[in-house]
């Protein structure tokens, strides 16, 4: 699908270099793959040791079990398998390369605007980096994400691991090698609602299999021929999480939302879900047969020569250089920001107990292995979900903060100038005045800061 | 005064972007803020400016409207698989044709001629409605105010 451009390109690419596409400049830390169709998150490990746990499971199954159940009780046993395998790859496949819902970052004049709107509000209430919306009867904050440099809209979260801002961000699944987003949460439900009756299906059978041949045979040898160890691990997380999903989509919330309790009942606020439709069918068929909204990124799209890029700062149309300098003001505030604020109590992240997912989770790769690989992963996870906490005095995060800002600054917000300290012209002093004094606690700042830290702790953490 | 859009690019310069932020008050569906920014005052009536953000509004509904068609479509693609999306394209992607086309058409009647530019908010990410400001190089003299009050029968 080709975005047609109003503007035709004055400049045909005459440079004697193949057009470049989109999703080889793009800013966040996704992979792309068959040049750009298909699109995954940075870590990938996990992706293929779901892809193994299935297919073994499965071609076990097939191998073992079915030329036993087919000739002794059905040969629709393996043909419903059959089917009920196909469909879980497929939505498998769907979940982890489909783009989750990305929300593109702002171009600079955009970000400039929105700066210059934010700066002329000054220090009113509520505080300039967020906006409150009314939904539905509803008060709901809108947060301005540093990174992309919009106010992201409601239900949408910044992914730390991928650095993107994922519009309805549920969660940022390992096991699928992707976020789960607005545009592949149906696919990843229906994937686990599917696997849930594959692995049900293929335990059953199993277990009808052990039995009938425990007749003839002893029991222990036809039980070691069997996936059924795993299989049974599997059921209980794979169900688990399934019911989980199935109260989150009637309910119309996401994980993210589910917990951090956003729409729970609180005393003396009347709290509820402004996007709930009322009732559990409407929500499930909105969730699993609303409309499928396009991929907003346009990763194969090719790259016009003269429209500017937001990952490099290129001068585009005219404007642009006072959109670069506005750059270097935003980059410099944000490290003066980060450097005068300062240490406080070291105390420890206290994390909410964990919901039946990532627990759950814990089983089949407990069985498996040492669980190292997969924990750093599980709490990168939940630490993305945890990413807006406001709450949290997570400040012994900060000396992370200060060895990752650098590298931050360096890959998507490449500025042109090369002094901003010293290059920066009168408003520059104002701007570098007008932020709360650092010792003061601001939660805006503290938001952002505490978001790269995140962002900071999970690289170190990830392995 | 401008005669085409072609004759826009390679006359005009760019002045200043003015940006239509998405309006939430209804939720996460997509929908522009139809209150008319200040920097337009000069440029181009209230009426117009309105009837094009209620039309684009209008259509954005009708894309993300979950309704009978859009339960049948997502049914069926959900038994085949979604395979069928190969061959054929969502109701989304429908109206974000039309959509592109209506854009174009009013930027051609509408807001060509009065030295402005209408991006379609899907090369934004669906943030804002980008509205690019030209100053007319050529004509040093006139100024498109003058040709909208020589337009404009209020007297």
């Amino acid at each position: 699908y080709y975005y047609n451009s109003i503007l035709p390109p004055s400049c045909t690419g005459h440079r004697g270099r193949t057009p470049r596409r989109k999703w080889q400049v793009f800013p966040g830390r996704n992979r792309f793959y068959c040049d750009g169709r298909v699109m995954m998150a940075r870590q990938t490990g996990v992706f293929y040791l779901t892809l193994v746990l299935i297919l073994l499971t499965s071609g076990l199954f097939f191998a073992f079990d079915c030329p036993y159940l087919a000739s002794n009780l059905s040969p629709a046993i393996p043909a419903v398998g059959a089917v009920l395998f196909v469909f879980v790859m497929g939505m498998l496949f769907r979940a982890s390369f489909s783009d989750p819902g990305v929300l593109p970052r702002a171009t600079p004049d955009e970000a400039a605007d929105l700066e210059r709107q934010i700066d002329s509000t000054g220090c009113s209430k509520p505080p300039p980096r967020t906006r409150e919306v009314l939904i539905n009867g509803q008060t709901v904050k809108l947060k301005y994400c540093f990174t992309c440099k919009i106010f992201r809209p409601p239900r949408a979260s910044h992914c730390s691991l991928c650095d993107n801002c994922v519009e309805r961000f549920d969660h940022h699944c390992p096991w699928v090698g992707n976020c789960v987003g607005r545009r592949n949460y149906r696919f990843f439900y229906l994937f686990i609602l599917s696997l849930s009756f594959l692995t049900i299906f293929i335990f059953a059978f199993v277990i009808t299999h052990v039995v009938l041949r425990s007749n003839r045979t002893g029991f222990l040898t036809t039980l070691k021929d069997s996936p059924v160890v795993v299989c049974f691990f599997s059921v209980w997380s794979i169900v688990g999480l399934s019911g989980f999903h199935t109260y989150l989509i009637s309910s119309n919330q996401t994980t993210n939302e589910d917990i951090k309790g956003t729409w729970s009942k609180k005393e003396g606020k009347d709290n509820y879900n402004p996007y709930s439709y009322g009732n559990v069918l409407t929500n499930c068929c909105a969730a699993l047969c609303g409309p499928l909204p396009p991929s907003l990124i346009d990763r194969r799209g090719l790259i016009q020569a003269d429209t500017p890029q937001t990952a490099h700062q290129s001068n585009g149309t005219g404007g642009g250089s006072y959109c670069d300098q506005d750059q270097c003001l935003q980059s410099t505030k944000f490290v003066l920001q980060a450097a005068a604020t300062p240490l406080l109590h070291s105390d420890p992240v206290v994390l909410p107990p964990l919901p039946a997912k990532p627990a759950s989770l814990g089983g089949p790769c407990a069985y498996l292995a040492p669980a190292q690989p997969t924990l750093p992963s599980c709490a990168g996870d939940v630490l993305t979900l945890r990413d807006t906490a406001v709450d949290s005095h997570c400040h012994h995060h900060l000396h992370l903060h200060h060895l990752h800002h650098h590298q931050h600054f360096a890959s998507p917000e490449e500025t042109p100038c090369g002094t901003p300290q010293g290059a920066l012209p009168c408003p520059a002093h104002m701007h570098l005045q007008h932020p709360a004094p650092p010792v003061r606690y601001d939660p805006v700042t503290q938001d952002s800061l505490h978001e790269d830290s995140v962002r900071g702790l999970v690289k170190l953490s990830s392995v | 005064m401008f005669h085409n859009l072609q004759d826009m690019q390679h006359t005009a310069s760019l002045v200043t972007k003015v940006f239509i932020q998405r309006d939430y008050s209804e939720g996460t569906v997509c929908r522009f803020q139809t209150k008319f920014p200040a920097e337009l005052d000069n440029r181009i009536e209230r009426a117009l400016l309105e009837q094009t953000v209620k039309t684009l509004n209008s259509y954005y509904v009708e894309a993300e409207k979950v309704g009978g068609q859009s339960y049948l479509e997502g049914c069926l693609a959900c038994a085949t698989a979604y395979i069928v999306f190969l061959c054929m394209e969502t109701r989304y992607e429908k109206v974000l044709k039309k959509i592109s086309g209506y854009i174009q058409e009013q930027n051609e009647k509408i807001y060509a001629p009065r030295g402005l530019l209408l991006t379609d908010p899907i090369e934004r990410g669906m943030r804002v409605l980008e509205i690019s400001v030209f100053e007319d190089r050529g004509s040093s003299g006139s100024s498109p105010s003058s040709s909208m009050s020589s337009c404009s029968t209020a007297r």
